[in-house]
């Protein structure tokens, strides 16, 4: 399986991929460094408010949706990307009931730096996920329609998105939920 | 088979217009056509500051009008102007000088070029809305935030700026990957042009720098629609983040702007010289050394925030190591002067007055460096003069170089040299009489970003001379625009390899057609022209 590998990753697509991301992490990187820079004025209400609980099942969604998209990419199988699709939904799902309970109580982008803070990195977390889902839906499309044409690289380039996605996440649960325990 | 809509082709052969093409070498003319429009909008902005700063106490127009100029002057020759007319350059020239058919992403390409100009177009719909921003092109923070700043003007600037942004991201993706993966046989890493190997070192910078530009842009979209305080010190939020993540990437941004101009420069020089450039391995590793400090350098923006004695000092320390790297090249490029049979062409004129000019903005930039000497001259007229030193007598000289070098590859037709000649010397005149009195005006206190200035103080006669370097300057501009059309029209015919030049560019026809090459010969060394023409006299790598 290891073996097979080297032919795609001098893929001028795949590098391409890997330089987006790349620079996609210093925007990500500077966005949490600002989060960080105000974590203190906003520890009070984000202890309060934040349910971790919660959360963690629908992070562990998103996590598991690393290891069935590199399912789907190693046998091209177009049911493991359903199935990445459904777990990636469900994790927007539980992140927009997460607001929408947060703006029910008042906390909003505008309320305190907590919102500001909060809302625009998970919010822009959201939004990357929300491009990642567009861009495995275009997979399965282009797949069930002509599943000969879809070259090896696009699993692998997509794949490689989303397992970004995925390790983003790792940090800003880490450093927005469970923070809050520190 | 399902019919692939037109528009995914590549063009074979057949023209399939402006808005369609994604071929590298239109896209790149394209780019260098945005650049020469906005270049002339900045520089009517520019002369319209010189002409209110002419006299003390002048009205010739009102304070908020000069706000809005000096702030869409300067974002449209930076990221408008400058950026677009490498980029440009770079698109058209790297695929030919690495024997490639065209870039890794043609389609890609085209992306890039119309997100920048809708970014560009996007500023400047402002004027229509009701007011460009004027809050400066650094947009500093609370000044910025919507209850100082409560017009449009703030939110195009930021929509315009992550829009333009995306697309410069991508399109150094694209030449990363190109560089990358592209290179025909025998054209290892180390044997590429300088100038591909500025466009990679220029792609890296663009990479870790223009993310930076886009966060800070997004936390001011969410100060300033969402209610947000990122920026707010009411509210608990540090203006000061802004100055970080903008210099963040502001800093690495000058080098963007001048090392494809060094790039082009080291392939006008050794040309024109008769001689093979002095120590290649030298150039393009003070690059990457220059690429690394250059992310290390933000803060000797920020020495009159007041972040402390001990940041200073390090902000300091970097800043004046960068100058190390930076000075190798000067030494690199007179090597290869000294010695060679020097042809003084206008293209290498005008690489020569970038060194000279290119100096007397980098001593400035050192004696900037200095805490003590900046938070004297801090915000004056001196940075005023520093920084055109380095972009207009660093950058826009080292692309005239590259104008007059490339004209002749990309229409065929060579660029005349009896107005070469006018357009350099008065550009060289009118520049050093615009911005050499500044030193003095902001030595003397003369703040930059006023309307106006008090007859006692005594900036009167400074002032006139250097806004009247700025008409000569204008009209330098306008010959080299009478020269662009009227040697489209009827210039000599150039033929493949006018300059008897060393690059693969050359070894194709001028225009190159479509597909670039109809063959590519292997690659033995650096100057794969020179050895197909003079077998005997190979260079040995």
């Amino acid at each position: 399986m290891i073996a097979a590998r080297p032919a795609v990753v001098l893929d001028r697509t795949l590098l391409g991929v890997a330089i987006f991301i790349a620079s996609e992490s210093v925007f990500f990187l500077a966005i949490v460094l600002a989060y960080v820079a105000y974590r203190d004025a906003g520890l009070v209400t984000a202890k309060a408010n934040l349910d971790i609980g919660r959360t963690t099942i629908f992070s562990l969604a998103l996590f598991a949706s690393s290891a069935t998209m590199a399912l789907a990419a190693r046998g091209r199988s177009r049911r493991w990307l359903a199935a990445t699709m459904t777990l990636g939904a469900i994790f927007l799902i539980g992140q927009g009931s997460e607001y929408a309970r947060l703006l029910s109580e008042g906390i909003g982008p505008g309320s305190a730096l907590f919102g500001t803070t909060f809302f625009t990195l998970t919010g822009l977390h959201g939004l990357h996920v929300l491009g990642g889902l567009v861009a495995l839906a275009a997979l399965l499309t282009a797949n069930v329609r002509r599943p000969r044409a879809v070259h090896a690289v696009a699993w692998e380039s997509v794949g490689l998105y989303w397992h970004f996605v995925d390790v983003v996440w790792v940090v800003v649960f880490s450093v927005v939920y469970l923070g809050t325990l520190l | 088979m399902t019919a692939i809509p037109l528009w995914v082709r590549r063009p074979t052969g057949e023209r399939v217009g402006w808005l369609r093409t994604v071929d590298h070498k239109e896209i790149g003319v394209l780019y260098i056509g945005m650049g020469v429009a906005f270049f002339a909008i900045g520089g009517i902005e520019a002369l319209l500051l010189r002409a209110q700063l002419a006299t003390p106490e002048a009205n010739l127009v009102d304070p908020e009008t000069f706000n809005q100029a000096f702030t869409v002057h300067g974002v449209t020759m930076i990221l408008l102007a400058v950026v677009p007319l490498l980029v440009g350059f770079a698109n058209y020239l790297v695929p030919l000088m690495i024997g490639a058919p065209d870039v890794a992403f043609p389609r890609l390409n085209a992306l890039s070029f119309w997100l920048s100009l809708v970014g560009g177009i996007l500023v400047y719909f402002s004027f229509l809305a009701g007011g460009a921003p004027d809050t400066g092109w650094f947009s500093y923070a609370p000044l910025s935030e919507r209850a100082f700043a409560p017009g449009t003007g703030v939110d195009y600037y930021v929509l315009g700026l992550a829009v333009n942004g995306a697309g410069t991201i991508i399109g150094a993706i694209n030449l990363a990957v190109t560089i990358l993966l592209m290179r025909c046989p025998g054209m290892a890493i180390s044997r590429v042009p300088l100038f591909v190997w500025m466009t990679l070192v220029t792609s890296v910078l663009i990479l870790g720098a223009y993310p930076a530009l886009t966060a800070a842009l997004v936390m001011l979209f969410v100060d300033r629609q969402l209610g947000g305080h990122f920026f707010d010190p009411v509210s608990g939020g540090q203006a000061v983040l802004w100055q970080h993540l903008f210099w963040f990437f502001g800093h690495p941004e000058v080098y963007i702007m001048v090392l494809p101009a060094m790039g082009m420069i080291s392939e006008v020089i050794p040309v024109f010289s008769r001689k093979p450039i002095f120590g290649y391995g030298f150039i393009a590793g003070s690059s990457v050394a220059i690429a690394f400090l250059s992310f290390g350098v933000w803060a000797h923006h920020m020495f009159a925030v007041g972040l402390g004695d001990t940041e200073n000092a390090i902000f300091s320390a970097t800043s004046m190591l960068i100058a190390i790297p930076t000075g190798v090249k000067i030494f690199n490029w007179i090597a290869t002067m000294i010695g060679g049979r020097l042809r003084m062409s206008t293209a290498m004129l005008f690489a020569v007055g970038f060194i000279a000019m290119f100096v007397i903005g980098g001593l400035s930039g050192v004696s900037l460096a200095v805490v003590p000497i900046d938070l004297a001259v801090t915000d004056s007229y001196y940075v005023v003069a520093h920084l055109h030193y380095v972009l207009f007598g660093g950058t826009m000289l080292g692309i005239f170089a590259g104008a007059y070098y490339w004209f002749p590859k990309m229409t065929g037709r060579l660029l005349s040299e009896g107005l070469g000649r006018w357009h350099f010397w008065t550009t060289f005149a009118g520049f050093n009489l615009t911005f050499l009195p500044q030193h003095w005006l902001g030595a003397e206190g003369m703040p930059r970003r006023v309307f106006t200035y008090a007859t006692s103080t005594g900036w009167g006669p400074l002032n006139l001379l250097s806004t009247i370097g700025a008409g000569i300057l204008a009209v330098a501009m306008v010959i080299f625009l009478v020269n662009l059309v009227r040697s489209l029209r009827s210039g000599e015919i150039a033929g493949d390899d006018p300059w008897d030049a060393f690059t693969l560019e050359w070894s194709t026809t001028s225009p190159p057609p479509p597909e670039n090459f109809s063959s590519i010969p292997a690659v033995t060394g650096r100057r794969p022209l020179w050895d197909r023409k003079h077998p005997e006299r190979r260079d040995v790598r």
